[in-house]
């Protein structure tokens, strides 16, 4: 049962990874999902949160931390349209902690509510990502 | 006539020009070499996103209730013109085709009674526009400080069309901007941003095609138009400003092999000259020497 399928990662500035994977577990909005080869076609939206890419079957997964963006499986397999892709091990969590506290000053200190909606969205990813380099 | 020393200070004087522009000819085919990396790198997720957007916008744009950003406002009174122009000069006739483009559009704008308003992205295209229609600039946007052109560079600039969409300042929205094609040429090229046109859905033959199969949303069609209309303004944005970074690369690379070609040429026939000129010089000295040895 070697069965594979094609996937593909892309972020607005690149292509990111175009591989045949096993299994990818992805962060759909309404809930993670996993992707096997010959999934119903389906289209999700991403929260943040971390997707793992399993190459082959019991093989560990490599992660991948998204900001949010859009999940496509069609025939040929899926399809990950990222708002933004950051590796996990490129950030350090003292910075992060720094980010958020500043994140959070300026929605204290917003001056209308499309700035603090911005400010608020920027905090949401932020959060997610300390979750996930805390565990 | 000029004199021999006047002539050896001009040659010296074009050709540290020439040394100049050969510089910023190699320096612009670096830059172009990146610019078109990171424009051809951009276009998977372009591409995809328009795939995406031609199945799911030709399913719902016909329903009531459509984001605006998709059906439009059902108005097209207020025009805003996104004109996407260098920050730096000496690229030829890069930031003038852009604006005459742009002019062009405006013209026919204010004639056909619509508002305009005009945003201005690098403040090249600023300069050209500020005579005619100065007072319908509303901002500019500095992108001097920007020395790779990221994704976070554009995303601002896209939130605040976004916002000022949202509260209702106008109705669409359309970019300048040149198209690279290669550094020789450069397509200038007027895009719709807000509403967003639908492509037509492609008929690819890969079987791939959204159309054909039967997709399950999550949350609903609705809910990820919503999350990728906007997100669609910025990406596109974008990739017109990567576009036109590579074309004012490239414009610029042309533009000073020209200028290097054009000072070598000069050097040639100032050297001409001063050779003549000093052959002359001897030759009358000589004749000054014979004529006055033959007087004796």
């Amino acid at each position: 049962m070697a069965e594979t399928m094609r996937f593909e990662i892309v972020s607005p500035e690149r292509l990111l990874r175009d591989t045949e994977v096993a299994m990818v577990v992805v962060p759909g909005t309404d809930g993670d999902f996993t992707a096997l080869p010959a999934h119903a076609p389906m289209m999700s939206t991403l929260r943040p949160g971390v997707v793992e890419i399993f190459a082959e079957e019991g093989a560990e997964g490599e992660e991948l931390f998204v900001k949010g963006g859009l999940a496509q499986i069609g025939a040929k397999g899926l399809t990950i349209l990222a708002e933004e892709v950051i590796a996990l091990d490129s950030v350090s969590a003292d910075d992060l902690a720094q980010k958020i506290s500043d994140t959070r000053e300026d929605i204290e200190d917003a001056k209308d509510d499309v700035e603090r909606a911005s400010a608020e969205k920027e905090l949401a990813w932020m959060t997610a990502l300390q979750d996930v380099i805390a565990a | 006539m000029p004199s021999l020393k006047d002539l050896k200070v001009r040659i010296n004087s074009v050709k540290s020009t020439q040394k100049i522009t050969k510089a910023m000819k190699m320096v612009a085919a670096s830059k172009l070499r990146r610019a078109q990396e990171a424009a051809e790198a951009a276009r998977p997720y372009a591409e995809r996103m328009e795939k995406v957007l031609a199945g799911l916008g030709s399913a719902v744009k016909d329903q009531p209730g459509a984001s605006p950003l998709l059906a439009g406002t059902g108005s097209d009174d207020v025009q805003l013109v996104i004109v996407a122009t260098s920050e730096r000069g000496l690229c030829g006739g890069f930031n003038t085709n852009i604006v005459k483009a742009a002019r062009q559009h405006i013209s026919e704008l204010v004639a056909a009674g619509k508002t305009v308003k005009i945003l201005c992205i690098g403040k090249k295209g600023v300069g050209l526009l500020r005579r005619d229609y100065g007072d319908l600039i509303i901002d500019t946007k500095d992108m001097s400080g920007v020395k790779k052109l990221g994704f976070a560079d554009a995303q601002p600039i896209a939130q605040e069309v976004l916002g000022m969409f949202e509260r209702g300042e106008f109705d669409v929205a359309t970019l300048f901007y040149a198209k690279f094609q290669s550094a020789l040429v450069q397509i200038n090229t007027k895009q719709q941003l807000i509403p967003a046109p639908i492509p037509e859905a492609a008929n690819d033959d890969e079987g791939d095609d959204l159309a054909g199969a039967i997709y399950e949303y999550e949350p609903s069609e609705e809910a990820i138009l919503d999350d990728l209309l906007p997100r669609n303004v910025a990406i596109q944005l974008y990739r017109g400003l990567l576009e036109n970074a590579a074309s004012e690369q490239g414009a610029r690379m042309t533009a000073m092999d020209n200028a290097t070609r054009n000072a070598g040429d000069m050097i040639d026939s100032l050297s001409i000259t001063y050779n003549r000129t000093r052959q002359a010089n001897i030759t009358k000295e000589l004749i000054e020497i014979i004529s006055g040895a033959e007087a004796l």
